[in-house]
């Protein structure tokens, strides 16, 4: 890295910071200090850079990672109203995680999945024509497969 | 005829649409299906199965088509793969429940050139979309991609390459409308050592897919107009700048700038024309002024992505200081037939200031969702009520919105309002990228305004105050009016700090910020009006004005309103009539939603009448 410039040690502070959230799913506060180390600039740079961007977040994401859509067309067909339900029924707020770790909540600003609008994203698995019944049984399927996951566990130990 | 394989010699191409509307609607499950079925009944050799990008008409999604006949399959199920192999390959009688209806006249067509959908539609830039495997750039060639680029690069020099983009008269498609062939222009202008290309595909614009769309359905395309774009300016390295949230499109670039590279349309000496351009993907991290082209560079070069003053143009001093071009994916994507068709046939496209097509995704309350491309100068109104097929549930229509959180919103006394840039800017509304949101009477305006403010209020760099503080301000007094507690005076001040955030702002984010405040104003002050005088949302929107009750006449008791209140706010004893608490209430409209309509017992109502309106 050292017959590197300054500009070029910037460039990576980008990527750097998406592949580490790729692999551990947030930015721990070790990882800037590792970052800041081997790119040779301040931690300061670096969290200046990781939290001006949406993307990054900095506490860990529930095992059930819940994007709500918030775009435009989402936001006319009520996309709204299904982050304020599921918002109350985790009690959590957006950008928030239940204490139990199982879900994060997230308002994202477009997926791309207007025309099937209000979308919401489930563990990478985008989700249109959202309603307030579909997005209940889609949680309550995946409290199920866990319960059952938990339970199928418990019993090979 | 017999369409099926019993017909000698016919092979029957299926073509899964993978754009993210079908994919949401679970196509994936369908093209696993589809396989299946055709590996257990032994048919590899009889059909062939290929994945498409988006195919446009996303509302009837997951969409399967049948070559060659063009036959359209819609909304397919996993469960009527079985039937689809069994009647239409093997027996050769095409599916017909799934074709498509047309709602108007309930007439059943099942080729997708006869849907008024693709009728009323004329594909330039999207001519490859749902027809070639993405994926493949052997189809790509086969429909004369990077003819375009071999002419430009064994036959013309960079100044004609210029030339032939500045007749054609085409203009930025990334919204402003900057003329491209000028652009480039300035770029070849630019004295330089080093000199840097740019594909803007930070899709931003909330409630816009198509950039996303044509990166995933025909990346190639991108790619010859950004490779021409190179060797106009005389570039030898570039970057395709694209969102992080667009996973399927950031895959779908990568392969394509692979595969060209393999064919020598990338790399050193391309074609033997002794020029020489590569570029990299480098993905966003979520900041919507990113898509601005200087907070872009500023991003790129692993910085805030905060903009900073023009001049200097990018064409002058951009990335790293250096002479850069950046240009949006469906600017990019007209380059080649530009370069293959010719000028004067582009420029007898459109109207005498905006010459081609234009591409939107149009969604909200329109009946055909979808991606859509008009001739410049087609009426707001042909391309809501013809090719968007009307409004949804027959409902009236109320506004238009373009141009996204720069845009604004249109009355229906502008329907007839041809789409141009300069119509649009005109009427207080911008082209934009190509969003294009409809609205009914459940819209409310000032809820419509108070999203866009809150949007680029939090995306706002912070850069300069006006934008930072003066968004920020006008937020506040947006949800003043709509919790209820708006004053006479507020518009005028709402009106106020817009002008003076659009005249502080350094980039087009805070420039553009008050658009929708402003023809929402301009538009429909009424509405505004009854959230300041009479407590009253018009579109029983604003949830500090409505109320959910439940009419006891109508209640049957079934609990299903019971059972998914989030807040617990519903009490009643089965077949008893339930009772919501206005206090526990969040106005989520879970309750409303759910009511069986044949009770149809829950109800809006304004919130200051006591039921009484």
């Amino acid at each position: 890295m050292q017959d590197l410039s300054r500009a070029d040690l910037a460039e990576q502070v980008i990527p750097s910071l998406q592949e580490i959230q790729e692999r551990l799913g947030y930015i721990p506060r070790e990882a800037i200090t590792w970052l800041a180390d081997k790119l040779h600039l301040s931690e300061q740079e670096i969290y200046g850079v990781a939290s001006f961007y949406n993307n990054f977040r900095f506490t860990p994401p529930g095992k059930h990672h819940l994007r709500i859509c918030l775009g435009t067309a989402c936001h006319v067909q009520g996309g709204d109203r299904l982050l304020a339900a599921t918002s109350e029924k985790l009690g959590i707020k957006p950008g928030d995680t239940t204490s139990d770790g199982r879900y994060s909540l997230e308002r994202v600003a477009c997926v791309g999945c207007c025309a099937l609008a209000p979308a919401v994203v489930l563990d990478d698995v985008v989700h249109g024509r959202t309603t307030q019944r579909s997005l209940k049984r889609l949680l309550d399927s995946i409290d199920r497969e866990d319960r059952k996951a938990k339970k199928s566990e418990g019993g090979s130990q | 005829m017999n369409p099926g394989i019993e017909s000698e010699q016919s092979i029957l191409e299926i073509r899964v649409c993978r754009g993210t509307g079908c994919e949401s609607a679970r196509a994936n499950q369908l093209l696993e299906a589809l396989n299946k079925e055709v590996a257990d009944k032994g048919l590899e050799d009889k059909v062939r199965i290929k994945t498409i990008g988006c195919h446009g008409f996303c509302e009837q999604g997951p969409v399967i088509t049948v070559e060659p006949e063009g036959l359209f399959y819609c909304k397919v199920d996993e469960k009527d793969i079985k039937e689809i192999v069994e009647s239409h390959i093997i027996g050769g009688k095409p599916v017909e429940r799934l074709f498509y209806t047309e709602p108007a006249t309930g007439e059943i067509i099942s080729k997708y050139e006869d849907i008024p959908f693709y009728k009323g539609q004329k594909k330039v830039v999207l001519r490859n979309c749902g027809e070639i495997d993405p994926g493949s750039i052997d189809e790509y060639i086969e429909k004369g991609g990077y003819d375009g680029l071999k002419k430009a690069l064994l036959e013309m020099k960079p100044e004609q390459v210029i030339n032939q983009v500045l007749k054609s008269g085409l203009r930025g498609r990334g919204g402003a409308g900057f003329p491209t062939g000028l652009k480039w222009k300035f770029g070849r202008g630019s004295k330089s050592d080093k000199k840097y290309v740019i594909c803007n595909a930070d899709e931003g614009d909330p409630g816009a897919f198509m950039d996303g769309a044509i990166l995933v359905a025909d990346p190639h395309a991108v790619l010859e107009g950004l490779i021409a774009a190179a060797y106009s300016i005389g570039a030898d390295e570039g970057f395709v700048y694209v969102r992080h949230e667009y996973p399927q499109a950031v895959d779908s670039i990568k392969k394509a700038i692979i595969d060209s590279r393999k064919r020598g349309f990338l790399g050193k000496d391309i074609l033997g024309s002794g020029f020489s351009f590569d570029l990299s993907v480098k993905e966003g991290a979520g900041a919507f002024v990113c898509g601005e082209e200087t907070a872009l560079m500023t991003s790129i070069e692993g910085n805030r992505g905060t903009p900073r003053p023009r001049p200097p143009f990018p064409t002058d001093s951009g990335l790293w200081g250096k002479p850069t071009c950046i240009n949006n994916v469906k600017t990019l994507a007209t380059i080649p037939i530009i370069l293959r068709k010719g000028a004067e046939w582009f420029a007898s496209i459109g109207t005498e200031k905006s010459k081609g097509t234009a591409i939107f995704s149009l969604t909200g309350k329109v009946k055909n969702t979808g991606l859509v491309e008009v001739p410049m100068g087609t009426t707001l109104r042909h391309i809501i009520f013809n090719v968007g097929g009307g409004i949804q549930g027959d409902a009236k229509f109320k506004a238009v919105q373009t141009g996204g959180p720069s845009g604004g919103c249109l009355p229906a006394d502008k329907l007839d309002l041809p789409v141009d840039y300069d119509s649009l800017t005109q009427a207080g509304t911008i082209m934009g990228s190509g969003g294009m949101i409809v609205m009914d009477e459940t819209t409310c305006m000032v809820d419509v305004a108070r999203y866009f403010l809150s949007f680029t209020q939090a995306e706002s760099c912070g850069k300069c105050t006006p934008c930072r503080m003066g968004t920020l301000e006008m937020l506040r007094i947006l949800d003043k009016i709509k919790s209820g507690n708006g004053e006479e005076g507020d518009i005028e001040k709402l009106q106020e700090i817009a002008i003076t955030v659009k005249e502080g702002s350094l980039c087009g984010l805070g420039q553009t910020a008050p658009n929708p405040v402003l023809t929402t104003i301009r538009y429909f002050r009424d509405e505004y009006e009854a959230h300041i005088r009479d407590k009253f949302c018009p579109a029983e929107v604003c949830k500090a004005l409505i109320k959910y009750v439940v009419v006891p006449e109508k209640c049957i008791g079934c609990g299903a309103c019971l059972r998914i209140c989030p807040a617990n706010a519903i009490t009643g004893k089965k077949n008893e009539v339930h009772v919501i608490s206005d206090e526990l209430c969040i106005k989520c409209g879970a309750c409303f939603e759910v009511c069986p309509p044949k009770a149809s017992a829950i109800d809006k109502i304004p919130a200051h009448h006591g039921g009484g309106h």
